[in-house]
């Protein structure tokens, strides 16, 4: 089975915010709330980059590994999921999170964030909900993987910069990109959160 | 820009030394040579100056950015370090807790095996000496009923899922780890309030003294043969009372940090945070899980000083000789026992 990943070509990335446009209304993002957000490097200076970020579903998730209660766990095609039905709002995940991916609707003064929230991969959630549920549409979002269709920001990213899928076509796209155009800033947070680099 | 520039450099320096009318002209044109370095004939190269990751981290643990988004947290791009906070926390604090806790119930278990229970060594007199008042046993136990509930609640965020978890399932353990989250937070209130009030009131009591010193040296009082003296507080509980201070500021400042988050650090003082509370907490709870052995299974009339607030004058005597000598003689009827009446069966 395929291993989902993101990857973002930061020298196609043009901070358009189209992704985050894209997530909120496909996901029906509560207000406050970014699943996908771009932030820019460098911002006006020689060598700016901009970089499109959600939860990057890491291997060895270590969201999935501090959370008090165990909500959130790795599908088999490795996109990270989490029940809102078992989250207590503890704000774990959000600290060991290398990517700032867990959301909360609240500020959280004394205790009160509210259920966790992130970038689900487009898979819906990971609670009790029917797959494709309208219950499980309003707790998580779009579930377009069940569909057969990828995450919404990239599919439909203007420049291409946002890829999103299987873990080894993705790298090898922006390896023939890199060697066709001869440079590359690197696939941000890939050996953070997939302990890989992409070899060029 | 260096490596681009020296091969541009390169054959502009070659071909000024080939003619010097072509020099003369550029200088009569004011042509500086590095304006010709915008070639555009030359192949630009957007990798030579790009921002790479690995630098980036190389310099800084995180890297942040500018974000079009109002919530500026979201500003950090990578944190990398929320690996390490997660090994601090899934590994070190498990192996840490359960050994400075289980390690603490273990020695305590082998001093009741080897000690037993320190008694009266000349037994009840049937005398009483009032030792604590109704207000410093209200303190401390306002401060210890918090510790109790803080301790356990808290400890169920880092053990539960391995203990409470397996036993009684996710849904029922999510429904308690939500209550005792709540519980964690606004126990936490009343704990600070008995901490202020038993510093207020003891403090005084607890600054070292010379008998301190003769506490150790003779074995304090857990050598059957020899007296160890003390005031009112002996140089151990002096000991539990400073390290009391000290941790519980400790907690009581990195908990609050938890409580309202991002409002004064950032997402490594979280992380700090968190560090702090939880390591401290540990080691806060094995002093405690001492302090509670001495006071009711490890020593018999211990116990009644935190429960009715009066102990008996041998156990008194034999603890906290020096407290007796020094109090009032209005304070200590006791002191001085009326002798028994005549016919009176004694006590």
């Amino acid at each position: 089975m395929a291993r989902m990943k993101f990857l973002c070509d930061a020298d196609r990335c043009i901070d358009c915010n189209a992704c985050v446009t894209a997530c909120k209304n496909e996901n029906e993002v509560p207000w406050g709330i970014n699943r996908r957000r771009v932030v820019t490097i460098n911002d006006g200076k020689p060598g700016e980059r901009s970089v499109s970020m959600a939860c990057m579903h890491c291997t060895d998730a270590p969201c999935a590994a501090v959370c008090p209660v165990s909500c959130i766990f790795p599908t088999e095609e490795g996109v990270v999921l989490h029940s809102k039905d078992l989250c207590i709002g503890c704000g774990y995940c959000f600290y060991a999170c290398p990517f700032g991916a867990p959301q909360y609707p609240r500020i959280g003064n004394f205790g009160s964030r509210g259920k966790m929230d992130k970038c689900t991969f487009c898979a819906g959630g990971g609670g009790k909900e029917e797959t494709g549920s309208s219950e499980e549409f309003k707790k998580y979002g779009a579930n377009r993987l069940a569909q057969g269709k990828l995450p919404l920001c990239a599919e439909m990213c203007s420049t291409k910069s946002l890829l999103a899928g299987d873990g080894d076509i993705i790298a090898q796209i922006y390896k023939e990109r890199v060697l066709k155009r001869g440079y590359g800033s690197g696939a941000w947070g890939w050996m953070t959160a997939y302990h890989e680099e992409i070899p060029v | 820009m260096s490596r681009a520039g020296s091969k541009i450099m390169m054959p502009v320096r070659a071909s000024l030394r080939c003619g010097a009318a072509l020099l003369i002209l550029a200088m009569l044109a004011g042509q500086p040579a590095a304006a010709q370095q915008a070639n555009p004939n030359q192949p630009v190269d957007p990798d030579a100056s790009a921002v790479k990751e690995q630098r980036l981290l190389e310099r800084a643990p995180r890297i942040e950015g500018r974000i079009d988004i109002p919530d500026q947290k979201a500003s950090v791009l990578m944190q990398p370090a929320g690996r390490r906070w997660d090994y601090f926390h899934e590994v070190i604090l498990h192996w840490l807790g359960a050994i400075v806790m289980l390690g603490m119930l273990a020695v305590l278990a082998l001093a009741y095996l080897v000690m037993g229970r320190i008694r009266i060594h000349s037994g009840r007199s049937g005398r009483k000496v009032v030792r604590f008042t109704g207000f410093e046993r209200f303190s401390h136990w306002l401060t210890a009923v918090s510790f109790v509930l803080l301790g356990l609640t808290g400890l169920n965020i880092t053990f539960g899922k391995l203990v409470l978890l397996p036993a009684i399932g996710p849904d029922a353990f999510s429904d308690f780890a939500q209550t005792a989250k709540y519980v964690h937070n606004f126990v936490s209130f009343s704990f600070v309030v008995g901490l202020i009030l038993i510093v207020a009131l003891w403090s005084k009591d607890n600054f070292p003294r010379k008998v301190d010193i003769d506490w150790f040296k003779q074995g304090g009082g857990f050598i059957k043969s020899k007296h160890a003296p003390a005031g009112r507080f002996n140089a151990g509980e002096k000991l539990v009372f400073w390290f009391a201070l000290i941790a519980g500021i400790a907690v009581i400042v990195s908990g609050y940090l938890l409580l309202f988050p991002f409002y004064l650090v950032n997402i490594a003082g979280m992380q700090n945070a968190q560090i702090v509370h939880s390591v401290v907490a540990v080691l806060f709870v094995a002093v405690i899980l001492a302090h509670i052995y001495i006071g009711t299974l490890g020593m018999e009339g211990a116990f009644e000083a935190m429960g009715t607030g009066e102990v008996d004058l041998n156990w008194a005597k034999e603890h906290h000789d020096q407290w007796l000598l020094d109090m009032p003689d209005k304070e200590r009827p006791v002191r001085t026992p009326e002798p028994p009446l005549p016919g009176a069966t004694a006590k």
